[in-house]
C-alpha cells in the first residue's frame, strides 16, 4: 500500500501542484456507509477525471469538494479535504463562499427559468462582483465567450435560457458557473444527456478550460475520460481503487478491478 | 396437425381474455360518462333554479310621482329649522305621502273605487315615508317645491307583477286586497309604477321583516369584501411564511411530523368549531368587538391556513430539485435560492392555493354565525380601517338571514344573494387563473 501511495503522489507532481486535497474521506447517508477512506490530490490546472460503475461513490465525492452534500439530510462527511491547504469543512467555512470558488455542472442541463443573460449574471451579482449594467455586460459576454455559446445566442440574450438545445444549455450551464470566476470546476457526467456532437463540442471546451480552471469531471464514458482528462481515478464501491495519470491507468492498469473495469469485465 | 391449427392464434378474432378486458374497459368508461352526466345535470338545475328564483330580485317595481312638499304640512313652525322639523315623524309623512298619491291618481283620472284611502297608501313602501323625510330634512329648501319622488311598491304589488303574488292568494292574504293589485295594474298602465333595475339590491342596507322590497345586499358585499381583504392580507404571508419554513428549512424530525399532521388535520375541522374558538379567543379573551369584519376574518383566516400551507407546501416540493442544486452550486445561499428561484416557479400554485382557500372562506356561514355576524345591520362600517372594527354582514349569512323569514318575497332575494355570491366566486376563481398563466407565461 505504502509504495502505491509514494507512486501516486509521484505522479501528481508532474501536474504541478494540488489545488485540492483529500484525506481519509468518509460520507455517510444515515447508516449507508457511500464513500469509504478516499484521499485523493487533485491537481492545479489540469483534468481529473473519476470514473466507476454506478453507485460508485463518485458522484458523491464530487458533491463533497463544494460541500453540495450539505444539503442533504442525514449526510455526513468525516476525514479533512482541503482547497489551497484550507480545510473546506472548517466550522468557519460557509458553503456560499466556497461554491463561489468552486463551480459546479450538472448531469442535466439546469439552466434558471430566466433569460439567457440573468443566468450568467446571477452568480455575479449575489456575490456583488459586479457593479453596474457595463460591468455585467462585460462579464456576461465573456463568461459566453470562453463557454463557447457567444456566437449562438449573441442575438437572444433576453430570451429564456430553457428555450436552447440541450447542448447550448449545458453550455450555458458552464458560463454560469464559470461567471463567478471560481478556481475549480466540477463536472457531474456533463455530457450524459447529450447527443455526440454537443458532447464533442463540451469536451473541446472542456479541454480549453484547462488553461484557467482545475477541472474535475465524473463521467460514464471511458473514452471520454482518456480524451478530456489528465488524472484518471478509478472508483469502486465507494473506495478508491487506483488513481494515476490517465495514459498509465488506461494502458497499464495497476489493480485488477481497474482492468476488468475498463475492458468492460464489470461495471 | 390439428392440434397445431388450435393452438394457432388468429388476430383477426380476439379471444376471451381480451373479449373480457374490452368489456371491462367499455364498462368503466360508460361509468365515467355516467359520473360526468350526473354532475352536469345536478350544475345544470342548481344554476337554473337559483337563476330562475333570483334574478327577478335584481328587478323592482317602483312607483313615481310629482309630490308638492307643502310647507304648512311639513314644517308647522314656518322657520325651517331642523330641530323643529324633525317633530313630523314618519307617520306624519306617511298621511302626506298617502294624500299625495291619491291626489295624483285623481289627477291622473285613475279610479280609486273599492280601495281605502289606507289601503292606497298601502301601495307604497313601508319605507317610503321615512325616504321622503330624510330628504327634506337634509334639504329643507325643497319645501313648498314639486319634486318627483321615486321609492319602492310594496312587496306584495311587486310580487304581483312577478307572478309570486295571484289575485287568489291575494284575496286569502289580509295585507294585501285583489282591489289593490287591480288599482296596481290600472297604476301600471298609466305609468305610475314601473318595474325596473334596482340598484338598491346591490348596494342598500337589509331591511326588516316587514318591507322586503328595500331590503339590500349593500353592507353584506362590503364586509364581505372587508373579510377577504383582511383574510388576504394575513393569511397569505402567514401561510406561505409557515410553509417555505416547513418545507425548505425545518429538519424532518419528530416534531415536525406532529406539525405536519396536525395541518392536515385542522383542514378537515368542521368551520363551526372555527367559530367557537373565534368567539372564545378573539371576542371574549381577546375583547375584539362583535359582529365585526376584522374578527370574521380573523376566524377564517385559521379556517383558510391549512389550505393555503398545504397547497403551498405541494407547490414548493413541484419545483424540480435541480433548480435548487444549479442555484446553491453558483453559491446562493439557502434563502436566496428560496426567494430567487423556488418561490417564482411555486408562484402559481401557491396563488391558487391561496384564492381557493379564500374563495372556501367567501361561501363560509357557520362560523360568522357564532361570532355575531348574524346580527341585523343598518349602518354602513366605515372605510377601511376603522371600518374593519364596525359591524357588519355577510353574504353567505344575508342568505342564512333572509331564508329564515316568513316572506316569500326573501326567498326571492336570497336566491338573488347566492348569484351575487356566485358571481364574486367566479371572479375569484377568474382571477385565479389569470394569475396563474400571467406567471407560468414568464418561463
Amino acid at each position: 500500500m505504502e509504495a502505491v501511495a509514494k507512486d501516486i503522489s509521484v505522479a501528481t507532481d508532474a501536474f504541478g501542484g494540488n489545488k485540492i486535497e483529500a484525506t481519509n474521506v468518509q460520507v455517510y447517508y444515515g447508516d449507508a456507509h457511500a464513500i469509504k477512506d478516499v484521499s485523493v490530490k487533485i491537481s492545479e490546472r489540469s483534468v481529473t477525471s473519476f470514473i466507476g460503475p454506478s453507485g460508485c461513490g463518485k458522484s458523491t465525492f464530487l458533491r463533497c469538494i463544494n460541500r453540495m452534500n450539505d444539503t442533504i439530510d442525514g449526510c455526513r462527511v468525516d476525514g479533512t479535504i482541503t482547497l489551497d491547504n484550507e480545510d473546506i469543512y472548517d466550522k468557519r467555512v460557509d458553503p456560499v463562499q466556497l461554491r463561489a470558488r468552486v463551480g459546479m455542472v450538472f448531469q442535466k442541463p439546469n439552466p434558471f427559468p430566466k433569460s439567457i443573460y440573468d443566468n450568467v449574471a446571477y452568480g455575479p451579482r449575489i456575490h456583488g462582483m459586479v457593479r453596474g449594467k457595463d460591468e455585467t455586460d462585460e462579464l456576461v459576454q465573456s463568461s459566453l465567450k470562453r463557454a463557447g455559446l457567444w456566437e449562438e445566442v449573441k442575438d437572444r440574450l433576453l430570451e429564456p435560457g430553457t428555450g436552447l438545445s440541450g447542448g447550448q444549455q449545458q453550455r450555458l450551464c458552464i458560463a454560469r458557473a464559470i461567471a463567478t470566476r471560481p478556481e475549480v470546476l466540477l463536472m457531474d457526467e456533463p455530457c450524459s444527456a447529450l447527443d455526440p456532437i454537443a458532447t464533442a463540442i463540451i469536451e473541446e471546451l472542456i479541454d480549453e478550460l484547462r488553461e484557467n480552471f482545475t477541472i474535475c469531471i465524473v463521467t460514464h464514458s471511458m473514452q471520454q475520460a482518456a480524451r478530456v482528462s489528465q488524472k484518471t481515478a478509478f472508483f469502486h464501491l465507494g473506495k478508491l481503487i487506483e488513481e494515476g495519470p490517465t495514459e498509465e491507468i488506461f494502458t497499464n492498469p495497476r489493480d485488477k478491478k481497474t482492468q476488468d473495469y475498463i475492458t468492460g469485465r464489470i461495471g | 396437425m390439428s392440434a397445431d391449427a388450435a393452438t394457432t392464434i388468429s388476430l383477426l378474432k380476439p379471444d376471451s381474455r381480451t373479449r373480457r378486458r374490452n368489456a371491462a374497459e367499455a364498462r368503466f368508461r360508460s361509468y365515467g360518462i355516467a359520473a360526468i352526466v350526473i354532475s352536469v345535470f345536478a350544475l345544470v338545475f342548481l344554476l337554473s333554479s337559483v337563476l330562475t328564483n333570483g334574478l327577478s330580485a335584481f328587478t323592482q317595481t317602483f312607483l313615481v310621482m310629482d309630490v308638492t312638499l307643502d310647507a304648512a304640512v311639513l314644517d308647522k313652525s314656518g322657520n325651517r329649522d331642523i330641530e323643529e322639523m324633525k317633530k313630523v315623524t314618519t307617520i306624519g309623512y306617511g298621511t302626506f305621502l298617502q294624500k299625495a298619491v291619491i291626489a295624483e291618481l285623481e289627477a291622473k283620472g285613475i279610479s280609486t273605487e273599492g280601495v281605502s284611502a289606507a289601503e292606497v297608501g298601502g301601495l307604497l313602501s313601508k319605507e317610503a315615508s321615512g325616504q321622503l323625510r330624510d330628504k327634506v330634512l337634509a334639504d329643507p329648501g325643497l319645501l313648498g317645491k314639486t319634486i318627483r319622488f321615486e321609492t319602492y311598491a310594496t312587496g306584495r304589488v311587486d310580487g304581483y307583477f312577478k307572478g309570486r303574488v295571484t289575485m287568489e292568494s291575494a284575496a286569502l292574504d289580509k295585507n294585501t286586497s285583489p282591489e289593490q293589485l287591480e288599482l296596481a295594474d290600472r297604476m301600471r298602465a298609466a305609468g305610475l309604477l314601473t318595474v325596473s333595475f334596482n340598484p338598491g339590491f346591490l348596494f342598500g342596507p337589509d331591511a326588516s321583516e316587514l318591507r322586503p322590497e328595500s331590503a339590500g345586499l349593500g353592507i353584506a358585499i362590503l364586509g364581505s369584501a372587508y373579510m377577504m381583504i383582511l383574510v388576504l392580507v394575513m393569511a397569505l404571508p402567514i401561510g406561505v411564511a409557515a410553509s417555505i419554513y416547513l418545507e425548505e428549512f425545518a429538519a424532518r424530525n419528530r416534531f415536525t411530523d406532529i406539525i405536519e399532521v396536525n395541518i392536515a388535520n385542522l383542514a378537515a375541522v368542521p368551520s363551526i368549531v372555527f367559530g367557537i374558538l373565534g368567539l372564545a379567543l378573539f371576542i371574549n379573551f381577546v375583547g375584539l368587538p362583535q359582529s365585526t369584519p376584522v374578527v370574521g376574518a380573523l376566524v377564517l383566516t385559521l379556517m383558510t391556513l391549512p389550505t393555503i400551507i398545504i397547497a403551498t407546501r405541494a407547490s414548493l416540493k413541484s419545483v424540480p430539485p435541480s433548480i435548487r442544486e444549479a442555484a446553491l452550486g453558483v453559491g446562493a445561499s439557502k434563502m436566496q435560492t428560496v426567494f430567487h428561484h423556488v418561490l417564482p416557479l411555486a408562484m402559481p400554485g401557491i396563488l391558487t392555493g391561496t384564492i381557493i382557500g379564500m374563495a372556501q372562506a367567501l361561501g363560509e356561514t357557520a362560523p360568522l354565525l357564532l361570532i355575531g355576524m348574524v346580527a341585523f345591520v343598518r349602518d354602513y362600517p366605515a372605510a377601511p380601517p376603522e371600518g374593519f372594527f364596525d359591524p357588519a354582514a355577510a353574504l353567505p349569512v344575508q342568505v342564512y338571514n333572509w331564508t329564515q323569514r316568513a316572506d316569500p318575497a326573501f326567498v326571492e332575494r336570497a336566491s338573488g344573494a347566492i348569484i351575487v355570491l356566485l358571481v364574486f366566486l367566479l371572479i375569484m376563481n377568474i382571477i385565479a387563473i389569470v394569475l396563474r398563466r400571467r406567471f407560468e407565461r414568464r418561463w
